[in-house]
C-alpha cells in the first residue's frame, strides 16, 4: 500500500514460515497463512450452515413435526443459506484464491498483503456479527434474500433484520476489498512470459469472479442501505404507503444476486479445470474457448436478473427477453462440460478422490442446468417457482457444483498446502458418502416440488403425496452430515499423519507445482520465466505437450531480466538467507477491521432509542478505523 | 516504474527507501493506479444503481415539495418547486474548476525541480506552485460542500426532509452520497498538501498526486450525471 511517508529503517522482522503460535496468525500479511484462516473459518461456517440444515430437514422429516417452532424455522432457513453463500462458499473460494493466485502466476504475494489480511479480519468480524444472534432467538427471519418492504420496520420490526442488513453490509466491504486486490494481482504480478493466455484456467476463472464482485456487490450495497435507512431513519425507500416501487429491492438484490451465483460456481468449475487435465494426463481440452466461455458466462450474468422474478408480472416484453437470456447462457455453461468431457476423453484417467469429485461436478451440475434451462421458461417457471423443484435446481449447482468442485480443490490442493495427503480410502468412503447423500437429499426435492409442496414452510398436512419424498431428503440430510464427519476426521488427522509429499504429488503442469510442499514464505527463490501453458510438463514430460500451440506472450508482457526458466525448487531457506524482502507483520489491518465493524455495530442501538450509546460505540468504532488507517498508510510495508 | 524493475533475487535484507524501490510489475505500471482504475470502476455502479433509483422514482412521489412543479397541500399552503438551479449552476461551476485545479496540482508536481526560464512570468512560477493547486482544488471541494450544505438547509426549512417523499428520500440520499465522496476527496488533498508542505512533493510523488486526481476527476464527472438527470432534465 501507499507508503507515503518515509519509512523508518526499522529491523526487518517479516513473518516467517518458522514462526508459529497465535501472534503470527494475528498479524500475519502471507496470503497463504491468510488462505489458510479462509479455509478453517469458511469450513466452521460451513459446518455451521450445515447445522442448519439438518435442524430444517429433522424439522420437515414427518408431516407436521413440532422440533422447532415457526419463528426458530424462519431464522433457520435464512441462517441456512446466508450462512452457505456469504460464509461459507464465498470464503472457501476466498482460500483458493489467497492460495492459489500468486503461486500459479509466480508471484511473492498479492498486491496488497495488509488489505489481504484486512478483508480476512472483515470477513471474520462480519461472520460472527451475523451469526451470534441465532443462539439468542434473534437471526435474521427473513429469508437470504431480504425481499422489502417484508424486511421494513413495519413487517419485521424486531432486532432480527438488523443483524441481517448490518452484517451483510460489512461482509460486502470485505469481498470488495479482496476483489481490487485480486484484480491488481492477476493483472501486474504476473511472473514475466505468463502472459494472460498462458494463465492457469483457476486464474482466469478467479479473475472473472473478481470483476464480477466489483460490479455486483455496489447494488446490493445501495439496496441494503436504502433498507438501513429505512429502517433506522425513516426513509420511504420501500414503503408503498408512501408511493414506493415493491419491486425496487427484487431488482437490486437480483442484479447482484445472479452474477453472485456465478460468484459462486466460477471458482469451483477453475478449480476442476485444474485436476481434470492433471488426473487425464492431458492439457485442457480448447482451453481458449474455456476462458471465453468463462468471461461470457461472466458477461451474460448481468443480464438474467430478472428471471428470479418470473411471477411478479413484468409483462410478455421483460419475460421473453430475461428467458431469451437466460437460455443463452447455458450455452458457454454448456460449453464447458463439453471441454470437460473432451479433455478427459483418451486420456490416461486416474480415479483419484479429486477426480471423482471433479466428475461428480460435471454429472451433478449437468442436471441442476438442465433444470434451469427448465424454469428459464415463464410458463414453466409459474408451476414451479417457490417449489421444492427451484430448491432441488439451486443445490444441484451450488451441493453438485460448487461444494463438489471445492471438496476437489481441497484434496488436491491439500499436499500442496500442507506438505502431506490426505488419506485416500477416508476420501473414498467421504466421496460416496457425499455423492449419495447429496442425490438421496435433493433429488426427491424435483418430486416434492412437482407435487406442488411450497419452499420455507415449517409444516405440511400428510396425504398430499410429499411424506415419502422429505423422508427420503432427511436421511439424505443424515447421510451427508456422516460423510462430512468423515470429511472433517480426514481433514484434521492428515495434517500430522498423512503420507508425506513432495513439490508435484498429483504429477501436475502449473508453477504452484514447481516448489517445495508447503511452500516457503517467499514462494518462489527465484522467479521463473514462463514460456508456455503448461510449464512442468515441458520440462518433466515434453510428449505431452507437443503440438500444443501455447498462444504468444502479449504486448503486456515485459521481462524481467533477473527471471530464470522454469525449474524445480527444492531446496528450503529463510527469506533472510536469500535477501528477499518481505511484508512486516502487522496486527493494523485486524485493528483497522475491528474498527470498522464497531462503527457499523454502533447503529444496533438506535432500535432501543439509545442515541446516546449508538454514538459513542459508532464514533469509537471510526476513530479506530481511522487511527487504524492512518498508522497502516504511514508504516512502510517491508 | 519498468525501468527500475528491481532484480527479484538479489536484495536487500536491511531496511531501504521505499521510494527508490519499485517491484518488477507486469505492466510496468504501479499497483495502485491498476487498484484505483478497479475502484472507479466499481464506483461506477455504486452511483449507477442510486441514480436508477432516483429516475424510477420521479414523478412518484405522492405529497410534495417536488423538485421541479408546485405543490398545494391540503391545509392549502403552497410549496415553490424546491430545486434552485442558478444556485446550483454555479457550486456546479466551482467543482468543474476545482478538475482544473487538479490538473495543474499534478503538473506542478511532475514539473518541480526542473528549471525555469530566464524571464518566466508569474504564471510559469504559479504553475510550479503545487501547494497552491492542492489548496485551490481542496478550497474549490469546501465551496461545493459549503452550496450543498446551504442547498440542504434551505430545502429542510422549507419542509422537505429525507423522510418526507420519495423524492426527498432519493434525492438527500444520492447527493448525500455524492458529498460524501466529495468530503473523502478534501481530506484527501489536504492531507497531500500536508505532506507537501512537510517534505515536499516532487515527480517521484506523481503517482500518490494522480491517483488522487483519478478519484478527484470521477467524483466530477458523477456530478456532471446528476446536475443533468436531476437538475437539468425536468
Amino acid at each position: 500500500m501507499a507508503t507515503i511517508a518515509q519509512p523508518s529503517h526499522a529491523t526487518h522482522v517479516g513473518a516467517s514460515a518458522e514462526q508459529t503460535g497465535i501472534w503470527s496468525w494475528i498479524t500475519t500479511v502471507d496470503h497463504k497463512r491468510i488462505g489458510t484462516l479462509y479455509l478453517w473459518t469458511a469450513l466452521f461456517f460451513f459446518l455451521v450452515g450445515g447445522l442448519e440444515a439438518v435442524m430444517i430437514r429433522t424439522q420437515l422429516m414427518r408431516p407436521n413435526m413440532g422440533f422447532v417452532s415457526a419463528d426458530t424455522y424462519n431464522q433457520l432457513f435464512t441462517m441456512h443459506g446466508t450462512t452457505m453463500v456469504f460464509l461459507a462458499v464465498m470464503p472457501l473460494s476466498a482460500a483458493f484464491f489467497n492460495y492459489l493466485i500468486p503461486l500459479q502466476i509466480g508471484a511473492r504475494d498479492v498486491a496488497f498483503p495488509r488489505l489481504n489480511a484486512f478483508s480476512y479480519w472483515v470477513y471474520l468480524f462480519g461472520g460472527i456479527f451475523i451469526t451470534l444472534p441465532i443462539l439468542f432467538q434473534v437471526a435474521p427471519d427473513g429469508g437470504w434474500f431480504g425481499y422489502a418492504p417484508l424486511t421494513s420496520n413495519q413487517f419485521a420490526p424486531g432486532p432480527n433484520i438488523d443483524f441481517w442488513v448490518i452484517g451483510l453490509q460489512i461482509l460486502g466491504v470485505s469481498s470488495l476489498a479482496a476483489a481490487f486486490n485480486f484484480i491488481t494481482t492477476i493483472i501486474n504480478m504476473r511472473a514475466p512470459g505468463m502472459s494472460l493466455m498462458r494463465m492457469p484456467m483457476f486464474t482466469w476463472m478467479s479473475f472473472v469472479v473478481q470483476f464480477l464482485l466489483i460490479l455486483a456487490f455496489p447494488p446490493i450495497t445501495v439496496a441494503l442501505f436504502f433498507l438501513l435507512m429505512d429502517r433506522f431513519f425513516g426513509t420511504t425507500f420501500y414503503a408503498i404507503a408512501a408511493g414506493a416501487d415493491p419491486l425496487l429491492w427484487q431488482h437490486l438484490f437480483w442484479v447482484f444476486g445472479h452474477p453472485e451465483v456465478y460468484i459462486l460456481i466460477l471458482p469451483a468449475f477453475g478449480l476442476v479445470s485444474e485436476v481434470l487435465p492433471t488426473f487425464s494426463k492431458k492439457p485442457l481440452f480448447g482451453y481458449n474457448v474455456m476462458v471465453y466461455s468463462g468471461i461470457m458466462i461472466g458477461f451474460l450474468g448481468f443480464g438474467v436478473w430478472a428471471h428470479h422474478m418470473f411471477a411478479v408480472g413484468m409483462g410478455p416484453v421483460a419475460d421473453s427477453i430475461f428467458s431469451l437470456m437466460t437460455m443463452l447462457i447455458a450455452v458457454p455453461t454448456g460449453v464447458k462440460i463439453f471441454n470437460w468431457i473432451a479433455t478427459m476423453w483418451a486420456g490416461e484417467v486416474r480415479f483419484t478422490v479429486p477426480m471423482k469429485f471433479a466428475i461428480a461436478l460435471i454429472g451433478m451440475f449437468t442436471i441442476g442446468g438442465i433444470s434451469g434451462v427448465m424454469h428459464s421458461s415463464p410458463p414453466a417457471d409459474l408451476q414451479q417457482t417457490d417449489t421444492y423443484f427451484i430448491v432441488a435446481h439451486f443445490h444441484y449447482v451450488l451441493f453438485g457444483g460448487s461444494i463438489m468442485g471445492i471438496f476437489a480443490g481441497i484434496y488436491f490442493y491439500y499436499p500442496k498446502m500442507t506438505g502431506r495427503f490426505m488419506n485416500d480410502g477416508l476420501g473414498n468412503l467421504h466421496f460416496w458418502l457425499n455423492f449419495i447423500g447429496m442425490n438421496l437429499t435433493f433429488f426427491p426435492m424435483h418430486f416434492s416440488g412437482l407435487y406442488g409442496m411450497p419452499r420455507r414452510i415449517y409444516q405440511y398436512d400428510s396425504g398430499q403425496g410429499w411424506d415419502l419424498f422429505n423422508m427420503m431428503s432427511t436421511y439424505g440430510t443424515y447421510l451427508l452430515v456422516v460423510a462430512t464427519a468423515v470429511f472433517v476426521w480426514n481433514f484434521i488427522r492428515s495434517r500430522s499423519t498423512g503420507a508425506i509429499a513432495g513439490n508435484d504429488p498429483w504429477g501436475a503442469a502449473t508453477l504452484e507445482w514447481s516448489i517445495p510442499s508447503p511452500p516457503p514464505e517467499y514462494n518462489f527463490a527465484q522467479i521463473p520465466e514462463v514460456t508456455s501453458r503448461y510449464p512442468l510438463w515441458d520440462l518433466k514430460d515434453p510428449k505431452k505437450t507437443a503440438g500444443i500451440d501455447h498462444s504468444h506472450a502479449d504486448a503486456m508482457t515485459i521481462t524481467d531480466a533477473h527471471a530464470v526458466p522454469v525449474h524445480e525448487e527444492t531446496e528450503r531457506h529463510t527469506a533472510k538467507e536469500l535477501g528477499i524482502p518481505m511484508p512486516f507483520s502487522t496486527a493494523k489491518p485486524l485493528f483497522t477491521a475491528f474498527g470498522m465493524c464497531t462503527m457499523f455495530s454502533g447503529l444496533l442501538f438506535l432500535r432501543n432509542d439509545m442515541f446516546a450509546v449508538a454514538m459513542t460505540v459508532t464514533l469509537t468504532g471510526a476513530a479506530m478505523l481511522i487511527g487504524g488507517l492512518i498508522s497502516w498508510f504511514t508504516a512502510p510495508l517491508e | 516504474m519498468a525501468s527500475h524493475a528491481h532484480a527479484a533475487t538479489t536484495g536487500h535484507a536491511d531496511g531501504h527507501d521505499a521510494h527508490e524501490h519499485h517491484h518488477y510489475t507486469t505492466t510496468g505500471l504501479d499497483h495502485r493506479k491498476i487498484a484505483i482504475w478497479a475502484f472507479i470502476g466499481s464506483e461506477c455502479m455504486l452511483f449507477a444503481s442510486l441514480i436508477s433509483t432516483y429516475l424510477i422514482y420521479k414523478g412518484k412521489s405522492l405529497v410534495g415539495p417536488f423538485p421541479h412543479t408546485e405543490y398545494v397541500n391540503e391545509a392549502g399552503k403552497v410549496f415553490k418547486p424546491i430545486l434552485d438551479i442558478p444556485v446550483t449552476s454555479a457550486s456546479t461551476f466551482v467543482l468543474l474548476m476545482s478538475s482544473l485545479a487538479m490538473v495543474l496540482a499534478l503538473q506542478a508536481v511532475q514539473l518541480k525541480g526542473t528549471p525555469l526560464a530566464a524571464g518566466a512570468g508569474w504564471w510559469q512560477r504559479a504553475e510550479r506552485s503545487s501547494q497552491l493547486w492542492l489548496g485551490m482544488t481542496a478550497l474549490l471541494g469546501a465551496t461545493f460542500l459549503g452550496f450543498q450544505a446551504y442547498e440542504f438547509t434551505s430545502f429542510v426549512h422549507e419542509g422537505l426532509t429525507i423522510k418526507t417523499n420519495l423524492f426527498g428520500s432519493t434525492f438527500f440520499t444520492l447527493t448525500g452520497f455524492h458529498g460524501a465522496h466529495v468530503t473523502v476527496g478534501v481530506l484527501w488533498l489536504m492531507m497531500l498538501l500536508w505532506i507537501d508542505r512537510t517534505r515536499g512533493l516532487g515527480p517521484k510523488d506523481e503517482l500518490i498526486v494522480d491517483i488522487c486526481a483519478l478519484y478527484w476527476h470521477f467524483v466530477d464527472v458523477v456530478w456532471i450525471a446528476i446536475f443533468t438527470l436531476i437538475y437539468l432534465i425536468q
